[in-house]
């Protein structure tokens, strides 16, 4: 136990002396998640609001599937995305195996289904209320859209959130498309399990502090933003 | 004017007319052969008990629900997208979106294809109509049930449509409330917009209504001028509806059940 204290206060000291390794391996973190975050969000949030408002075929099919896929085991979205980024795969000449790009792509695909998935709840409720007086305003297809997701904004956000939850800590996809190289691919969750079967505990407990510093200031910006909303009767 | 009868004096093509409008949902037939024709201008109350497909029909009617069979003729052709845009509909319960005052207004003149001045200007009118000027920035969800719906019927006229459909907009509202938005709905009729409402009110019957309607197991039990359908109703159902009685279909000529005040 003593040891566990001796390594919190070290790394407490490494951030405070605001290491520059520590802030590279964060930096690195938050630009890909946050890319990542952002590109789910533009894919997941129009898919998963048409899925969730609109009538066609093949959409309970659809549903079905995001919903499936919102528990996509991380190493197999790594394995998929190695393989396609890999020499010999169809995307080989593109040469973004181990590097960043590959890293964002790989949390996207796992990302995207969770977001879809999420937004397609918030829209149907949300619909289901507007419905009838968008069908006798005869809103269009894609201002009913723009309208459904700008309305459902906050509910969003909180969908938003749940996907950088799940990229930030993600550890089994990025670090088998990324491969945890020093300064080039390596961020905090690859870190910690780097520095941890080095026995280097004070990085690796260093990381985890800021991990779920950054969890904790995330959500709580949300939930302000949120509670300001539900009194403004805007969410 | 309903079932059948023509327009007295004008002889003019009504608005809406619908002929032999069915609705079969899960085998339970809900509306059975309406005919309607509703003219230029007038103002028709729908009276029934709960369940006698007053909703039903306004939907029907606005376009929100397809029809089993029948025809639904707008101007005397079948109606379309086009012809539901000259339509507006208020519901029992304000359906606002989650924005100010002036942006719900602003959004539903910008499905009209309203833009930039025309539609402020527009939107300022409107508001100063509805006297809601003063809370135009409020989000539109912490106004008053009576504002609310003063709101809601504000953005329904704002599209200048040639007919309004009610279903029971005050039905939840204090007198105060209720008669600001009577207010705006004879406003609308002194412009010429032709008026359907469903009420359970008598008395608001009589202060909105020319004609009347009475509907009864998805089909009109009478209709006539509305003073007529209420002080002296010639139709079973209607009737009771009058004593506050529950009707209920006699297997063989059985006489109004006896039922609570409504």
């Amino acid at each position: 136990m003593d040891s566990f204290w001796s390594a919190l206060g070290d790394a407490i000291g490494l951030i405070l002396a605001w290491d520059s390794d520590l802030i590279e391996i964060i930096g690195l973190s938050l630009r890909v998640t946050l890319t990542a975050v952002l590109l789910a969000c533009l894919i997941g949030l129009p898919l998963g609001a048409a899925v969730g408002a609109l009538r066609f075929p093949g959409r309970g099919v659809i549903a079905v599937s995001l919903n499936a896929l919102m528990g996509l085991p991380p190493v197999v979205v790594g394995l998929t995305v190695y393989l396609l980024l890999s020499t010999s795969g169809p995307l080989g000449p593109l040469q973004l195996l181990y590097t960043p790009t590959a890293m964002i792509i790989a949390q996207t695909v796992l990302v995207t289904p969770i977001v879809a998935a999420l937004t397609r709840q918030v829209i149907a409720d949300l619909n289901a209320e507007y419905a009838e007086q968008f069908a006798s305003l005869g809103v269009r297809r894609g201002a009913r859209l723009a309208a459904l997701i700008w309305d459902a904004r906050f509910g969003l956000l909180t969908v938003a959130l749940a996907g950088f939850g799940r990229a930030v800590a993600e550890v089994g996809a990025v670090i088998i498309v990324g491969g945890n190289i020093n300064h080039v691919t390596r961020v905090m969750t690859t870190a910690i399990a780097l520095e941890t079967s080095k026995g280097n505990l004070q990085l690796a407990l260093a990381l985890g502090v800021v991990l779920l510093g950054i969890a904790v200031l995330v959500n709580a910006g949300v939930m302000a933003l949120r509670s300001s909303a539900v009194r403004a009767a805007y969410a | 004017m309903l079932d059948g009868q023509t327009d007295a004096g004008s002889g003019a093509e009504p608005l809406l007319q619908a002929c032999g409008l069915t609705l079969t949902i899960g085998g339970q037939v809900l509306i059975d052969g309406l005919d309607v024709s509703i003219a230029r201008g007038r103002r028709t109350v729908i009276l029934g008990a709960n369940g006698s497909g007053k909703s039903l029909m306004l939907r029907l009617l606005h376009g929100l629900i397809p029809p089993s069979g029948g025809e639904i003729l707008w101007q005397g052709r079948p109606a379309d997208p086009v012809a539901q845009r000259a339509q507006a509909m208020v519901f029992q319960r304000p359906v606002l979106l989650r924005r100010s005052v002036r942006a719900n207004l602003r959004f539903a003149l910008g499905v009209h294809g309203l833009r930039g001045r025309e539609r402020d200007h527009r939107v300022d009118q409107v508001l100063e109509m509805a006297r809601l000027t003063d809370l135009a920035a409020r989000p539109a969800r912490v106004l008053s049930g009576g504002e609310q719906q003063r709101l809601a019927v504000a953005r329904a006229l704002a599209m200048s449509p040639r007919l309004l459909f009610l279903d029971e907009p005050t039905a939840s509202l204090d007198p105060a409330s209720t008669q600001a938005v009577e207010d705006l709905i004879l406003q609308a009729d002194a412009d010429g917009v032709a008026i359907v409402m469903v009420t359970h009110d008598a008395g608001q019957a009589r202060r909105i209504g020319q004609e009347a309607a009475f509907l009864h197991a998805g089909q009109v039990a009478e209709s006539g001028p509305v003073a007529d359908v209420l002080d002296a109703p010639k139709s079973r159902p209607a009737q009771a509806w009058r004593d506050g009685q529950i009707y209920i279909e006699p297997a063989e000529e059985k006489a109004p059940v006896q039922g609570k005040k409504a």
